[in-house]
């Protein structure tokens, strides 16, 4: 089986010589879900864009489910579905026209394009808005418009630049359901996010790009794993006394109620019987940090 | 690629037909004034003109040129508007080829001419007793002339960074050519030499044929002006296809 998506010696450097790609590799396999993350500026738009023939590369090669993109394109386009960070609609067309129109262009007809246009906006709750024109809608709003734009044409590969910029945190959930759905049934799915949340709930597999460069590339489970640092958060139901007693891991009080602790190596339950065993008993614990921030924040200072 | 192809020209269509006090209903008014005063009024006082009055005389012309400004206005304002608003994304990675793209534009740059021209033809048909003397000639030549700058509207839309470069071209180029096209005079009253310059025009050659198709008569053979206008449009419609193909100022 093919892979969904195998990039080789990419390079992108724009005209003003910003070298945005050196010589990315990157494979993504079928029916993944997979996060491609990095700070602004990485190289993840830029990567995006080269796969969806929106931008010209400058050498490399891109083949997406076993066709060269050079070779086949128009047979590569129907494969991938693109929801871009920034809005790229007709701000002044009613939202199904939109639908339909993207329809059309991949050779769909205007009776089917109608049904499946009904049925995306009644899946990303834009059904009732279908009449209003795109710029009347939410930020929110606008996102699901173009996701479900993105899977008018029913392509095998789903590429998301930063899909909850600006989506309230009710919506995102109903998002990312939609898309663990659409994955479960096996469409590949590429993610960039800033929300590192997102990525380590949704995604299997990870690559991070740090200045156009691939600097990590491996499964979300044993990139995670690599974090033996654990900060948490401990809540008291009583007041904690003034000074702290002596403890094997680093512990800070915080206020009468709350200690922050850094666990690197021990586990949770052996530091709370030791804080029990101190007369410091515990009712809440809730972490400090995402697990893959502190990961992602290391990784990228390092290459820098 | 039918599909595709009807899907651009249909959206192009509702395009310009949602904002019809914009697009469709000023050149109406605006050409009855031109022929109220340029024909009505002060022709009388000009005479005859190729053998007829002067009010028969330049309706041919005016529709043209209404034909000539709503084409290129079409593409240029649509295709520079999805530049600006990145909705020729929507195209870029859809397996549209850039034949149907440009057909497509082409093809929404006749449609606006047609419907203006059609309305400024009614218009005018109420006030003055309107006689074509060949519908195929009035039709060819709208059609040719609505390609072309068609064409030459999409190539000024590809370049324009800003909204001041989508009006430079037809203020500063096509209305002096269209004027000194022989929209409002034949050219046979001009100077020997102007009368050669004026057929380094194309403009001309379409206000000949087109009045042609009206009138009866034309200065220049009607086989020259087609040659001359389907040459231009091929040669446009061959630079249009290159700058769409290569991304200029399209993608990076």
């Amino acid at each position: 089986m093919p892979n969904a998506l195998l990039i080789s010696d990419l390079t992108k450097t724009y005209a003003n010589n910003v070298q945005a790609l050196s010589q990315v590799n990157l494979t993504v396999a079928q029916g993944d879900f997979f996060a491609l993350l990095g700070s602004n500026g990485a190289g993840k738009t830029t990567m995006i864009g080269i796969i969806c023939s929106l931008l010209h590369k400058t050498s490399g090669e891109v083949n997406v489910l076993g066709m060269n993109q050079a070779t086949q394109l128009n047979n590569v386009k129907r494969m991938i579905g693109l929801m871009p960070q920034e809005f790229n609609f007709n701000p002044f067309e009613p939202i199904e026209e939109i639908l339909i129109n993207q329809a059309g262009y991949y050779g769909i007809s205007h009776r089917m394009a109608k049904i499946k246009a009904e049925s995306l906006l009644r899946r990303v709750e834009l059904w009732d808005k279908r009449q209003d024109i795109a710029k009347s809608l939410s930020g929110g709003m606008k996102r699901r418009l173009m996701l479900a734009r993105a899977l008018i044409h029913q392509p095998k590969i789903l590429i998301l630049d930063e899909p909850s910029a600006g989506v309230d945190v009710e919506i995102r959930r109903s998002m990312w359901a939609f898309l663990k759905e659409l994955n479960a049934e096996g469409m590949t799915i590429i993610l960039t996010t800033h929300y590192l949340e997102e990525a380590e709930s949704l995604c299997r597999n990870i690559a991070i790009l740090d200045k156009g460069q691939i600097i990590e590339q491996s499964s979300m489970k044993k990139l995670l794993a690599k974090v033996s640092q654990q900060v948490l958060i401990l809540e008291s139901a009583k007041v904690l006394p003034a000074v702290l007693p002596e403890v094997s891991f680093e512990a800070k009080r915080l206020d009468d109620y709350s200690l922050q602790v850094i666990l690197d190596g021990i586990n949770i339950s052996s530091a709370l019987n030791e804080l029990s065993k101190q007369g410091v008993e515990i009712e809440h614990v809730r972490s400090a940090q995402n697990r893959l921030e502190t990961l992602f924040l290391r990784l990228t200072s390092k290459a820098g | 690629m039918w599909i595709a192809y009807k899907t651009i020209v249909v959206k192009e269509i509702l395009r310009f037909s949602r904002i019809w006090v914009q697009t469709i209903f000023p050149p109406i008014i605006t050409t009855s004034l031109y022929l109220l005063i340029f024909g009505g009024l002060m022709g009388e006082r000009i005479g005859p003109m190729q053998g007829v009055d002067y009010l028969h005389f330049i309706i041919p012309g005016i529709i043209l040129m209404t034909v000539i400004q709503n084409a290129y206005a079409n593409t240029v304002s649509s295709f520079f508007l999805a530049k600006f608003n990145h909705s020729i994304e929507e195209l870029l990675i859809s397996p549209v080829s850039y034949w149907v793209i440009l057909l497509g534009y082409i093809s929404g740059g006749i449609a606006r001419g047609f419907t203006v021209g059609l309305g400024v033809f009614i218009a005018v048909s109420f006030f003055v007793d309107l006689q074509i003397h060949s519908i195929w000639v009035v039709l060819i030549t709208f059609l040719l002339t609505a390609v072309l700058f068609s064409l030459a509207g999409f190539i000024n839309a590809v370049f324009a960074q800003s909204f001041d470069d989508i009006s430079i071209v037809p203020t500063f180029i096509l209305m002096p050519m269209t004027y000194l096209g022989g929209m409002f005079y034949s050219v046979d009253i001009l100077p020997e030499f102007w009368q050669m310059m004026s057929k380094f025009n194309p403009i001309y050659y379409m206000v000949d044929s087109f009045r042609m198709g009206f009138l009866g008569s034309s200065t220049t053979d009607f086989s020259i002006s087609i040659v001359v206008l389907l040459s231009m449009i091929l040669i446009l419609a061959t630079v249009a296809y290159y700058l769409l193909k290569r991304g200029i100022n399209i993608k990076t």
